[in-house]
């Protein structure tokens, strides 16, 4: 079948009635950041022209007024994590959380030993801290997760050697929200040597999924406010303190946070993070529910109208509210385009500088084809059903107009198989 | 990254679209086709031209690719129509940067625009040529310039 002829309802932009109630621009990538929670902002108020003192003031009021509030939202954050007060470092948020942990560790194991185990599907912050250990001398393993992403405690545990002082694995990924078996991880860990430190990266399931760190046996674990309806600029390092873990800082100073993380705390944004986990504490579960309804609700009204579409990842072990899938023969950047009052993100190589699509993707073996075709949708606690429905219309009408522009798509309708013709890479 | 009016305005109504392929009055001996790019690296274009007396007459594409790759493409078919074969093998690729405002992350669109017009004129070259030695034979549709192998 030659595709249809030249037609100009097939190549226009098509533009979708806007129903009541979905004001755009619409915010669908959740997983990028979130709106700070308007309870949260409240909490936050008196701290920048009331109680504005520096919580390491040790003699008059404001200073006593700004560390009762940073205690305060220290065991809150601690709470949500099933860890104590004192457990909580303060930094600026999960990048540098993920280099205080990794850096850390590494720094103050080295006389122990210079392995580190962790994931090619980790976030930047934990990849590249581990490549610059590497060039000082650290080995590091990468574990290739299976192609629905996720890892296994025997691969973890097969990788490790008497010189594997750190294994740093996330807690669910941030582009395709696949949540990580970390207790049955952390116990394997522990079971082989328990003297190896377990750090996890658990900014993006932090309050969306029941996370422990009891339970999950980990010694170190890095969150931030700003996914979680909290403010920007703000995130926390998890210490277990029994038994004692030990790191070096990498920010020298007044000694603030146990000598840890010098520099004065930002209160305001310290009493946020604490107001967000604590509605996140009171919330999660039903807020779980209702975000794996919307994205139930996304995913079948897109798969059951288009055709060719690729979930990437475990769709069972994810993240409420993340839908990573693949649109096959339309380029992720070009529906980006098409979707311009929707905001969502593509592993499309064209919305990076690189030029390379998603490794997170390509680890898992999804190929570069379908790769550059993902977009991933972010649902998060202000997003409704008829911001959803809304979507999924725009969404459908937008694949099938590109798909008409698509010479790729023709010859899949033709019966061509595209991996047989001999493309000329550039 | 915003996009230039330009390329929103190819974008939403791009120019050409389609395949001579699906136009039954199109002699397939009129028509020269360039597949150029890679579904792997993100961007595959197909233009055809359809040559009337030297000229070309006609022109259709199809995109796979960013917004820019479909605006390059578009303008692409536009620039071409009404050129000798000569002329539009001269097309430069700079010529749609400046007419799309392309920042440089976009060149390599444009670059394979310009690919695309050379290898839609090589194509119809050729298949005058192979005509002119074997005429019997080459009476089939047009084939995409790199053809699936068996």
């Amino acid at each position: 079948m030659v595709a249809e002829a030249t037609t100009a309802a097939a190549q226009r932009s098509i533009t979708i009635p806007v129903p009541d109630g979905v004001r755009l621009p619409l915010f669908l990538d959740n997983h990028s950041t979130t709106a700070v929670d308007l309870r949260v902002v409240q909490a936050m108020l008196p701290f920048f022209t009331q109680h504005y003192g520096n919580a390491a003031s040790r003699n008059h009021s404001f200073g006593w007024t700004a560390e009762s509030a940073v205690d305060r939202a220290r065991g809150q954050v601690a709470a949500l994590l099933g860890g104590d007060a004192k457990e909580i470092v303060w930094t600026s948020g999960a990048t540098e959380a993920n280099n205080l942990a990794i850096k850390g560790a590494a720094s103050f194991l080295r006389k122990q030993g210079n392995h580190i185990i962790t994931v090619e599907t980790e976030h930047k912050s934990v990849l590249d801290t581990c490549k610059r250990l590497q060039r000082e001398g650290f080995e590091v393993t990468y574990l290739t997760p299976a192609k629905d992403g996720l890892v296994t405690p025997e691969q973890v545990t097969a990788a490790m050697t008497d010189k594997t002082i750190l294994v740093t694995i996330m807690l669910a990924n941030n582009e395709i929200g696949v949540v990580q078996p970390l207790a049955a991880i952390g116990a394997a860990i522990k079971a082989k040597n328990a003297k190896t430190l377990f750090h996890t990266d658990a900014v993006q399931g932090f309050g969306k999924v029941p996370f422990d760190v009891e339970k999950a046996r980990v010694d170190l674990a890095s969150v931030t406010a700003h996914k979680l309806y909290g403010p920007k600029g703000i995130g926390a390092l998890w210490v277990r303190r029994k038994p004692r873990v030990r790191i070096d800082p990498i920010i020298d100073g007044g000694g603030h946070e146990r000598g840890m993380r010098s520099g004065t705390l930002p209160v305001p944004l310290i009493v946020g993070f604490g107001k967000a986990a604590e509605l996140a504490r009171e919330e999660m579960a039903e807020e779980a529910v209702r975000l794996n309804a919307l994205r139930d609700r996304l995913y079948k009204g897109l798969t059951s109208r288009l055709t060719e579409t690729y979930v990437n990842g475990s769709l069972e072990h994810r993240l409420p509210g993340n839908l990573n899938i693949s649109f096959a023969f339309v380029e992720g950047e070009s529906l980006l385009m098409a979707l311009k009052d929707v905001a969502v993100s593509s592993g499309s190589a064209c919305t990076s500088a690189s030029l390379e699509p998603s490794y997170v993707l390509r680890a898992l073996g999804v190929g570069d084809e379908l790769a550059h075709t993902s977009i991933r949708f972010g649902i998060g606690r202000f997003n409704t059903e008829a911001e959803i429905d809304y979507v999924i219309e725009l969404v459908v009408v937008s694949v099938e107009r590109l798909r008409a522009l698509s010479p790729l798509w023709e010859m899949h309708q033709d019966g061509i198989d595209i991996s047989s013709i001999q493309w000329t890479p550039h | 990254m915003a996009y230039s009016d330009k390329v929103i305005e190819h974008y939403e109504n791009p120019r050409n679209v389609g395949t001579f392929r699906a136009e039954p009055e199109v002699d397939a001996s009129e028509v020269g086709t360039g597949l150029v790019g890679a579904p792997a690296c993100g961007d595959v274009m197909r233009l055809e031209i359809r040559v009337k007396d030297g000229l070309i007459a006609d022109a259709r594409f199809k995109t796979f690719g960013c917004g820019s790759a479909i605006a390059s493409s578009s303008l692409a078919t536009e620039m071409i129509k009404g050129m000798t074969l000569d002329q539009a093998a001269q097309i430069k690729n700079t010529q749609i940067v400046q007419e799309l405002n392309l920042p440089p992350v976009k060149i390599h669109c444009s670059v394979l625009a310009e690919d695309a017009v050379k290898a839609a004129i090589e194509d119809y070259k050729k298949k005058q040529a192979s005509r002119a030695t074997a005429p019997v034979r080459e009476t089939q549709a047009a084939a995409p310039a790199a053809t699936p192998e068996p």
